[in-house]
């Protein structure tokens, strides 16, 4: 067993973990935060992303005894604020409302290397927020609301949301809400 | 998956580190950015006795100029190799390759040496560095010794590492404005390895091609120089003939393997195709 | 009717949530990370389960020692196949497709022999998952081997090696459909032996893996007889069925809860044997145990998906009026049969003929065993695999006959004035218009440029070649009537469950039998149920997953739920307002006759002003202080939907593609489809769906095969090697749709989960092989890797099988797999 001393989401913990331990595992088992998933065991997936010192990283490849002295944040620490009058993280919100999920499995990796790009790259094109996930395997959403939710984020964190058309809510821009607007 | 139990050490020189290589045991591990050796060990592929991690290394983490080198720490990041001034001045071949390495986190933990160390064949590193006659600084109980690039690629995910020793650092020669390079991956999605790649570096003369350099990745069990095609090039015009024609012998002397990625022939031909589009794009056709 | 289809709608009324781009209710939990997975569960006294898998593919165990595991710190037990023999039964399989089929039988842990990798040996309790992962390597086995079976073709030969030494032949079974028998056309011989053009084709439907991204979860809490089982399963209400028969637990001792369910694809639609064996053990125990598998395990144990050869032979006219269809399929079921792994391409059979009208159709199907994981359900289920041949076969006919292959598909298909339709096998499909989709499909990708520009790349002889190509498909979705069921053999009904509570504050509990697992029932029933009731969105609380609170349901597969359970919830919500009516009409002193109801309100035709709401209902019938004589005092209701037909969703896909000649890369460049998927409840979530099956489609065409070596170990099982695309290997995706309402059901939806994967496959490989048709190529196999393409064009043939020599199957022992990892030949894995 190794002593380690760490920060997580805000609140400090010291523990005996043994060097063996992922950084994942002592998230979900020893602290239970249990928003952080994991999805494979070859680094491949990236549900398993959180920050550590500030950048993203996958936390099965990462022994817990690493981070020791260091910052994690997980995806229950990117709101502002607690319970029912937390305020979302923009990037958190901006999946809500494009329809960036579906089993939402995949949503706290995801979430978490978004935001780390956007900290890079404030204004990505698509194809650069492709490539910016391209460490993030979701199975149900086929990426395009991700990629849209990213952008969505990005002009919101920047403050050109309102006029920026790609900005406008998923619905409106797809066929499929064209034709809902005349059925109903 | 979780890893077998090991013993772990963390420590801050160089020195502590051989010293804790020294003492771990029959079967020890150094720990790098951990993103090859961590998964190996979650398969329980691997299962050291001991992991050394060089994390809190001083020293081992950045770039800096030596006359006409740069130093490369050995523990320097693929994050770090993206944003260093000094690199991307003088090493766009690493920066272009760097960039091709697996994804954003993976590279935010993966180091430069790491990837030297680990030598997989696959791996986008070790051809650029062959292809630039890297130096590899190593470390040992008995002090430093300094290695080529050509000597450091021993075999499939085999170098002249011995055991108890550490690669601490990687000398590649600064190209100037004269240079032009490019990496040139094949892959079939995002985050996957080579299939093949080509590292190219080119220097014009006027017209004229005077040196170029070309690294394999994945063409055999260790990285290889396209050397008949390096010769070939030296003093052509730059033109889509030439460079074609002597690109067309960029798998002379390969052995690749067979795999689910591609079959021996295949990739050969593949290394023809890629030398020609690397060659072309470093030599600013 | 439902409100949506009520073109006459009072003006001030809210307005329909029917329609609407409501985003989802599930997210918030999702993207907080307080979400309830199955291996989040902690239990006091919890043990955890680590299984040992066989890495041999087919053999008899020789020596199995479990003694020095049962020593090592942390472990609580250890059990092998023998210890469990007597109390393991038999998995399920609820699907035998003909009466004289040959099930040998799925122990849930192999007793004396192995079928393949991957199957369960022994099993070891520990107090902490790692101890029970360190406790696997202590233990001891020797395999006799037995003749690897893989090969299909191979199997069905006489003389062949068997999977099972207990039956006669690797046929399971030998599955027909006929129309000429059937009565639903002509005689297919007759067609062939009388057509113009005959083409034959041989297709392969590689071995996928379903890759939901939340790995397999089991905890079970025994207490005192009765058993609780959270599963990350698909199927809680068929689980709690199956389990209860093979375990002997009674089903009134068993609740199953589905909590948070990362997405499933069929792949969760399965009584797993972990599931059986976690049962088992806290049976034994007494105490609550959890398993929960690694990402190496879920991709060699978790069941597989296709894996079909297709011999396809089409009979036209020279103007290309299509005259008969004969399907001949070899389908692997590996090593054992499943839950519906039998029925899997049998419900395949009835989608050959598409949207076209065949006067004549054949189909056949040898179900076939071999030493793999079993397949079963994947996304679409017989369907990809049909749309796919026939597809393919009639572009493979139109350049036989020199038609443009969009040409060809108008002149076959059945045109809008035709529906109802009966078709060659039989089924009646409801409502749609192919031109329709068509037409807006080719706007959308911009079709006459891209054959512009296609045209310009060969006259150049561009190393780059741009090919389009077309999937104009249907599918049959809501499973299932149960009629329909029952004469197919399947073991079960196609109904849905659906209750609705009236909460004495107004608000609105949903029950539904359709257990999501990504797909946003939450929003889609509470949108349904605002309408049918008008109470607000907010307002309503859909419950599911859980057999104690949901009681009754057949869960989520088949693009069934909205069709099915939507349905289910509609007609709750109409004896809801019909038992309203009647407190209503009390509370209002009026005749039930004269009440209205619109916007959640009842109210008296002409008296303005006097109503009472359906919420004001609730809480006067749970005071119960004032309701008519001779009534319950409750107006919650219940409805079991039983749907009489399928729906037939449709659409035109459409996919450009560029290939690379030199290196044989190929690359997405646009891709447009059209889908009528019946009337739309959300948008957003219609288009999700879509979204997402195209992703899996076409990750099918281009990057996803599950391969096997020689010796029957899975090369693929990580994703180093079984490659599930990321976002930028896919493109984007323009979508649209048309809307035909379907007529089987009151909301007029079709159904959608599977669309997009059905529809993109042939659609993506169609393209690519018009890119390159003109260089001589005909076929390539999928997935269409680079070097299949390159071979396909420079050496002619399909692209052949890929190298797949040695193994890194995780399931090998460490020192095999590491073995295997330092010996350059035999290993394609990097990490
Ligand atoms: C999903 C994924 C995709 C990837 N894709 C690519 C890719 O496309 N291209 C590519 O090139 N790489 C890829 N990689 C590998 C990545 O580049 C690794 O970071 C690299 O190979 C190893 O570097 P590391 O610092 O993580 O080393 P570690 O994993 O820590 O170590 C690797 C090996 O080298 C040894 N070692 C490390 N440092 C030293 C040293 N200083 N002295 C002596 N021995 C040492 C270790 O003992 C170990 O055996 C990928 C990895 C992942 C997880
Ligand atoms: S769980 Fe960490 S990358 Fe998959
Ligand atoms: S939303 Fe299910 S995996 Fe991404």
């Amino acid at each position: 067993m190794t002593q380690i001393n760490v920060r997580v989401d805000g609140a400090s913990y010291q523990d005996d973990v043994e060097p063996r331990t992922l950084l994942v595992h002592y998230l979900r088992e020893q602290l239970g935060k249990v928003g952080t998933v994991v999805g494979c065991d070859t680094s491949n997936c990236g549900a398993c992303t959180v920050h550590l010192d500030g950048h993203a990283v996958k936390s099965c490849t990462v022994l817990a005894v690493q981070a020791d002295g260091c910052q994690v944040t997980t995806i229950e620490g990117v709101a502002t604020g607690e319970g029912p009058t937390a305020t979302l993280h923009p990037v958190q919100r901006a999946f809500h409302e494009m329809h960036g999920l579906q089993c939402g499995f995949c949503t706290p990796g995801m979430i978490m290397a978004s935001i780390d790009l956007l900290e890079e790259n404030p204004d990505p094109s698509d194809e650069e927020v492709r490539e910016g996930i391209e460490g993030n395997l979701c199975r149900c959403t086929g990426y395009q609301n991700i990629v849209r939710a990213v952008r969505q984020a990005a002009a919101e964190m920047s403050g050109t949301a309102a006029d920026d058309p790609k900005a406008e809510p998923a619905a409106v821009d797809t066929a499929a809400a064209e034709h809902v607007a005349v059925q109903a | 998956m979780i890893p077998a139990p090991f013993a772990y050490a963390r420590p801050t020189t160089v020195e502590e580190a051989l010293q804790a290589i020294a003492d771990g045991g029959e079967d020890v591990k150094v720990l790098a950015g951990g993103q090859s050796l961590i998964p190996v060990m979650r398969l329980r592929l691997a299962a050291p006795e001991t992991v050394v991690d060089l994390t809190r290394v001083e020293g081992l983490r950045g770039v800096r100029e030596e006359g006409d080198q740069l130093v490369v720490g050995a523990m320097t990041t693929h994050a770090d190799v993206l944003t260093d001034p000094l690199l991307a001045r003088y090493g766009q071949l690493v920066v272009q390759a760097t960039e091709t390495v697996a994804d954003r986190q993976v590279r935010r933990r993966g180091t430069f040496g790491g990837a030297l160390a680990h030598a997989d064949p696959a791996g986008d590193l070790p051809a650029v560095a062959l292809a630039l006659d890297a130096e590899f600084v190593i470390a040992g109980s008995g002090g430093r010794r300094t290695v080529a690039a050509a000597d450091f690629f021993v075999d499939y995910l085999t170098t002249v590492l011995e055991e108890g020793e550490l690669l601490v650092e990687i000398r590649l020669p600064k190209l100037g404005e004269d240079w032009g390079v490019r990496y040139e991956k094949f892959n079939r999605v995002a985050q996957a390895w080579s299939i093949v790649a080509v590292a190219a570096a080119v220097r014009r003369e006027g017209g004229r091609i005077a040196e170029a350099r070309i690294g394999l990745t994945n063409m055999g069990p260790t990285p290889l120089r396209a050397s008949a095609t390096e010769a070939a090039l030296v003093g052509v015009d730059v033109s889509m003939e030439t460079v074609t024609a002597a690109a067309a012998q960029a798998a002379e002397g390969t052995s690749p393997s067979n795999d689910l990625n591609a079959q021996a022939d295949y990739r050969q031909h593949l290394a023809q195709v890629l030398t020609r589009r690397a060659v072309a794009a470093a030599a600013g056709l | 009717m439902t409100a949506v289809e009520d073109p006459a709608a009072p003006v001030d009324a809210p307005a329909k949530e029917v329609g609407q781009a409501r985003r989802r209710k599930e997210d918030a939990r999702l993207i907080t990370g307080r979400t309830t997975w199955t291996d989040n569960m902690v239990l006091p006294g919890m043990l955890h389960l680590a299984v040992l898998r066989s890495p041999v593919a087919h053999g008899r165990i020789t020596h199995l020692d479990v003694s020095a595991a049962k020593e090592r710190g942390g472990v609580v037990a250890v059990y092998t196949g023998r210890d469990l023999a007597e109390e393991q039964g038999s998995l399920p399989c609820a699907w035998p497709v003909t009466p004289d089929m040959v099930n040998p039988g799925h122990p849930s842990i192999a007793v004396d022999q192995v079928n393949h990798v991957g199957e369960a040996v022994a099993i070891v309790v520990a107090r902490s998952r790692t101890a029970a992962a360190d406790a696997l390597e202590a233990i001891d086995v020797d395999y006799e081997p037995l003749p690897v079976v893989l090969d299909m073709e191979q199997a069905v030969q006489d003389g062949s090696p068997l999977v099972h030494d207990s039956t006669s032949s690797n046929t399971s079974y030998h599955f027909v459909f006929d129309a000429g028998e059937a009565g639903t056309g002509a005689d297919t011989d007759g067609a062939f032996a009388d057509a113009e053009v005959t083409v034959s084709r041989r297709f392969v439907q590689q071995r996928l893996i379903p890759a939901f991204m939340e790995p397999r979860s089991v905890v079970v809490q025994p207490s005192g007889d009765s058993y609780t089982m959270w599963s990350a399963t698909q199927i809680p209400h068929i689980l709690r069925v199956m389990a209860a028969m093979v375990t002997g637990i009674p089903e009134h001792k068993l609740r199953v809860i589905a909590p948070d369910v990362g997405g499933g694809f069929g792949g969760k639609l399965q009584v797993n044997p972990e599931e059986i064996l976690c049962l088992l053990i806290a049976r034994r125990l007494g105490k609550p145990v959890k398993w929960t598998e690694t990402r190496s395990e879920s991709l060699m144990t978790a069941h597989h998906g296709r894996d079909q050869v297709q011999f396809i032979d089409i009979a036209a006219d020279r103007d290309g009026t299509v005259r008969g269809l004969r399907v001949r399929l070899l389908a692997d079921m590996g090593a054992y049969l499943r839950l519906i792994t039998p029925g899997v391409p049998a419900l395949g059979a009835f989608m050959f003929p598409g949207i076209y009208k065949f006067p004549a159709y054949r189909f056949e199907c040898d179900g076939v065993f071999t030493n793999k994981v079993p397949t079963d359900a994947y996304r679409g289920a017989g369907r990809p695999e049909a749309t796919f041949a026939i597809e393919r076969i009639m572009d493979e006919l139109a350049v036989e006959l020199d038609m443009d292959p969009l040409e060809l598909r108008r002149k076959n298909w059945i045109g809008a004035e035709e529906f109802p339709f009966t078709t060659v096998a039989g089924l009646e499909y409801d409502s749609g218009d192919y031109h329709q989709a068509t037409e807006q499909a080719l706007q959308l990708i911009g079709y006459d440029e891209l054959r512009a520009e296609q045209r310009r790349r060969r006259e150049s002889g561009d190393p780059v070649q741009l090919g389009i190509g077309f999937s104009t498909f249907t599918e049959m979705c809501g499973l299932a009537p149960s009629r329909v069921l029952g004469s197919l053999a399947f073991g079960a009904g196609g109904w849905e469950q659906a209750s609705i509570r009236m909460l004495p504050t107004g608000k609105v509990e949903v029950v539904t039998g359709s257990t999501p697992h990504g797909q946003g029932h939450e929003t889609a029933w509470s949108q349904i149920v605002a309408d049918q009731l008008g109470v607000p969105f907010e307002d309503v609380e859909v419950l599911h997953g859980d057999t104690a609170i949901s009681s009754r349901g057949l869960d989520t597969y088949g693009s069934r739920s909205l069709v099915v359970g939507g349905t289910a919830v509609v007609k709750a919500a109409e004896k809801v307002v019909q038992k309203a009516r009647v407190i209503a009409a009390h509370l209002l002193e009026a005749s039930e006759d004269d009440l209205e109801f619109t916007g959640g309100k009842f109210t008296v035709r002409g008296t303005p002003g006097a109503g009472v709401g359906i919420q004001e209902v609730a809480l006067a019938i749970f005071a119960a202080h004032d309701y008519p004589e001779g009534i319950e005092p409750s107006i919650d209701a219940e409805a079991t939907f039983d749907p009489e037909n399928f729906s037939f969703p449709h659409g035109t896909h459409i996919c450009a593609m560029e290939v690379d000649t030199e290196t044989g890369f190929v690359k997405i460049r646009k891709y447009a489809c059209v889908d009528d998927v019946g009337t739309i409840v959300n948008p957003l979530i219609v288009e999700g769906q879509v979204h997402g099956g195209l992703a899996q489609g076409i990750a099918q065409a281009l990057y996803e095969e599950a391969i096997y070596d020689a010796d029957g170990n899975l090369t693929t099982g990580s994703f180093v090697d079984y490659l599930v695309p990321a976002a930028s290997d896919l493109p984007h995706f323009d979508t649209g749709n048309t809307v035909h309402a379907a007529t089987s059901n009151p909301l007029g939806a079709k159904g959608v989960g599977e669309a997009g994967c059905i529809a993109s496959t042939p659609a993506v490989v169609n393209a690519a092989l018009d890119a390159v048709r003109h260089l001589g190529v005909s076929d390539i196999r999928m997935p269409l890797t680079p070097e299949r393409v390159w071979r396909a064009v420079h050496q002619g043939g399909d692209g052949g099988d890929r190298a797949a020599a040695g193994s890194n199957a995780q399931g090998a022992s460490a020192a095999e797999a590491a073995a295997a990892s330092t010996d350059p030949s035999s290993n394609g894995s990097h990490l």
